[in-house]
C-alpha cells in the first residue's frame, strides 16, 4: 500500500466553508499515476469524515497539478467555526495520507 | 528594457518584520507590499473605530512603518499596504506623525477610500452568497460591509506621487497589479497583461509561503535556515513576465515546487480566478527556473472584469466558550473520553442552552477526526468548545471544564478556559458603479 504523499505534496487553502487542496506531482511522469487514482470519488470517500458537500477535481496537466475543492468542509468558514484548525491549513496532510492502492493498480506514466 | 521590481513585506497582519527590512535594504525594490488585512479583520477593526474615531487602523502599522521609513527614503522605495484597514485616513495621519517625528519632511502619504459601503448596500435586496437569505435578516448585528476594490484608487495615489499609500479592503492581488499598472502603463482592459500582474500579486501576496514557509516536511520536502525566512519580491518585465527571486543570504527557497503549491492556493477553478480587475486565468502558466532561487513565471491570461464586486459583510453572530484540560501516560485516551463524557451530562444537568458543541482529543481526533486510534498518545488534551447565545453562558463551558481538576478523572492537569464574541462574515454583491474610490493626500 502506498501513500500518496510518496508521490505527492499538497497545500490547503480555505474560502469560506470551502477547503481548496491541491495534489502536486513530485515528479511530472508520475501525474498520470495520481490522475488516475486520485478521483474526485477517492477524494470524497477520504475526507468522508469532513466534506459535506460536493467535490470538484480541476487539473493543470503541463504543472502536474490537481486542484480539489471541498464544498461544505470547514463549517461555515474559519470567522464562525469552532473547529481548532479553522482555515482547515492540516487537511494538505491529510490529503497525502490517501492510500494510492495496490502497486500495479495505477498506468504507468 | 525597463523593470519593476516589487517584493512582499508581510503576508498577514501579524507577520515578521526583519524580512521586509532585509528586502528593502537589499533587493533594490521599486516597491513594498505589505498584506495585513485577513476577511474578518476589518469588521474587528470598524469595532474599534466606532470606539475611537481615530482608531480601526492595524495594530501594528506604527512599528512596521518605524522599522522601514527611513530605509524606504533612503533606497527609493514605495510602501503599498492594506493596513488601513476600517480607517485609511487615520492610518494615514498616524504615518505623517511618524513621519515627522523620524525627520522625514515632504513624505507624501495617500489614503484610498472607498471600500466602506454599508450605506449604499440595500439590505432588503442584498443576497447573503453562502446560503438563501437577504442581509437584512441579520438586522442590527450587522457591523460593516467593505468592497473588494480594485487598482483605481491606488493608482490614482501613485500617479500623485505617492511614497506611501494606505488602503482598506482591496482584492490582495491588486495591491501589487497597481503599480504595474502604472509604472508600464498597461491598459485597463488588456485582459491578459492584467491576468498576468494579478498572477504575480497572487504568487506575492502570502510573502514566506512563495520562499519555502507553509512548505517544509522533514525527509520530504526540506528547506533551509527556516528562522531566517527571507520574503520574495518580482523583477517584472513590460510583457508581465516576472522572475520570482529573493535576496541572497535569506533564509527559505524558491524552487518549482514552492511557485506550484502558492500558485493555486486559496484558487478555486484556475480558468477563472475573480478579481476586481480582472478574472484571471492560470491554466497555461508556465514556471521556468533561471537560476538559484530564480524562477521565472509567464502564461497568465486575463477575461474582462465582472460587473460586480463582492462585498465582506461582518456581524455579531454569538459567543463561542471552550475549556482545555490534559491526561497523560497509560489509559490517557480512556480518562480524555471520560472527562467529555463527565462535561455532557454536567451540560444537560445545568440546562445549558448550547447552539453547537464540539468533544475533542486534541492528539487523537481533533484536527483529523476518523475511526479507530493509529497509535496509542502518551498524551491527550480534551478540547470542548460550543457556540451560545450569551457571553455568560460561554464561559460556563470553560468553568466545567476547569471543574474537572477536583471533579474529573485522574491526573487531569493545565486546565484553560476561555470565552469570546464570534465577529463573523458573510459575503454578499454589489454593483461597482455604486462604487467611489478616492484618494487623499497628505505631506510631512
Amino acid at each position: 500500500m502506498m501513500l500518496l504523499r510518496e508521490l505527492a505534496h499538497s497545500r490547503a487553502g480555505d474560502k469560506g466553508g470551502i477547503s481548496q487542496i491541491s495534489v502536486i506531482a513530485r515528479q511530472q511522469s508520475d501525474f498520470n499515476v495520481l490522475r488516475c487514482n486520485v478521483t474526485v470519488e477517492r477524494v470524497r470517500k477520504h475526507f468522508g469524515h469532513i466534506v459535506r458537500g460536493a467535490v470538484q477535481r480541476y487539473e493543470l496537466p503541463h504543472l502536474g497539478i490537481l486542484n480539489f475543492v471541498l464544498h461544505d468542509a470547514l463549517s461555515s468558514g474559519v470567522t464562525r467555526s469552532l473547529a481548532l484548525d479553522p482555515h482547515g491549513k492540516c487537511l494538505s496532510s491529510v490529503m497525502l495520507d490517501l492510500e494510492l492502492g495496490m502497486p500495479g493498480d495505477a498506468s504507468e506514466g | 528594457m525597463k523593470t519593476v521590481r516589487i517584493g512582499a513585506g508581510a503576508g498577514f497582519s501579524g507577520d515578521r518584520i526583519e524580512p521586509a527590512v532585509e528586502l528593502i535594504d537589499k533587493g533594490g525594490l521599486d516597491y513594498v507590499v505589505f498584506e495585513c488585512l485577513a476577511e474578518r479583520t476589518i469588521a474587528l477593526a470598524q469595532e474599534r473605530r466606532a470606539d475611537d474615531p481615530q482608531g480601526g487602523y492595524d495594530p501594528l502599522l506604527a512599528e512596521r512603518f518605524e522599522a522601514i521609513l527611513e530605509l524606504c527614503r533612503q533606497r527609493g522605495t514605495r510602501v503599498i499596504t492594506n493596513m488601513g484597514a476600517a480607517n485609511p485616513a487615520a492610518a494615514g495621519t498616524a504615518v505623517i506623525e511618524l513621519a515627522r517625528r523620524m525627520g522625514l519632511p515632504g513624505l507624501k502619504v495617500a489614503a484610498v477610500m472607498g471600500d466602506d459601503v454599508l450605506s449604499k448596500l440595500d439590505m432588503e435586496a442584498a443576497e447573503i452568497l453562502e446560503y438563501p437569505a437577504h442581509l437584512s435578516t441579520l438586522g442590527d448585528r450587522v457591523i460593516s460591509a467593505n468592497a473588494y476594490m480594485g487598482i483605481d484608487g491606488i493608482v490614482e495615489a501613485l500617479a500623485a506621487g505617492a511614497d506611501v499609500v494606505l488602503t482598506g479592503r482591496v482584492g490582495d492581488p491588486a495591491l501589487f497589479l497597481a503599480p504595474l499598472v502604472h509604472e508600464f502603463g498597461w491598459a485597463r482592459d488588456d485582459w491578459d497583461l492584467l491576468g498576468q500582474g494579478t498572477l504575480i500579486g497572487h504568487l506575492l501576496e502570502c510573502a514566506g509561503q512563495l520562499t519555502g514557509g507553509y512548505f517544509a516536511d522533514p525527509g520530504y520536502k526540506d528547506v533551509p535556515d527556516l528562522a531566517r525566512l527571507g520574503f520574495p519580491y518580482a523583477e517584472v518585465s513590460a510583457d508581465g513576465t516576472a522572475i520570482l527571486a529573493k535576496v541572497d543570504g535569506s533564509g527559505g527557497a524558491i524552487t518549482l515546487e514552492t511557485c506550484r503549491e502558492q500558485l493555486l492556493y486559496e484558487v478555486l477553478d484556475p480558468e477563472n480566478y475573480i478579481q476586481p480587475d480582472v478574472i484571471a486565468d492560470f491554466s497555461a502558466v508556465e514556471l521556468e527556473v533561471v537560476g538559484a532561487d530564480r524562477v521565472r513565471v509567464s502564461g497568465a491570461r486575463g477575461k474582462p472584469k465582472p460587473p460586480h464586486l463582492k462585498v465582506s459583510v461582518g456581524y455579531r453572530d454569538s459567543f463561542a466558550g471552550e475549556g482545555q484540560i490534559s491526561y497523560a501516560g497509560s489509559g490517557a485516551v480512556e480518562r480524555g473520553r471520560l472527562a467529555i463524557d463527565i462535561i455532557a451530562e454536567r451540560f444537560k444537568l445545568m440546562n445549558l442552552p448550547l447552539i453547537e458543541t464540539r468533544y475533542e482529543l486534541i492528539g487523537v481526533d481533533a484536527v483529523n477526526p476518523r475511526e479507530g486510534i493509529a497509535s496509542t498518545p502518551r498524551e491527550v488534551r480534551v478540547r470542548v468548545v460550543a457556540r451560545t447565545e450569551t457571553l455568560k453562558q460561554a464561559q460556563a463551558v470553560g468553568n466545567e471544564v476547569e471543574t474537572l481538576y477536583t471533579n474529573g478523572p485522574a491526573g487531569g492537569g493545565g486546565a484553560s478556559k476561555s470565552a469570546r464574541q464570534v465577529i463573523a462574515i458573510v459575503s454578499t454583491l454589489i454593483d461597482r458603479r455604486l462604487t467611489d474610490p478616492h484618494v487623499e493626500l497628505e505631506i510631512a
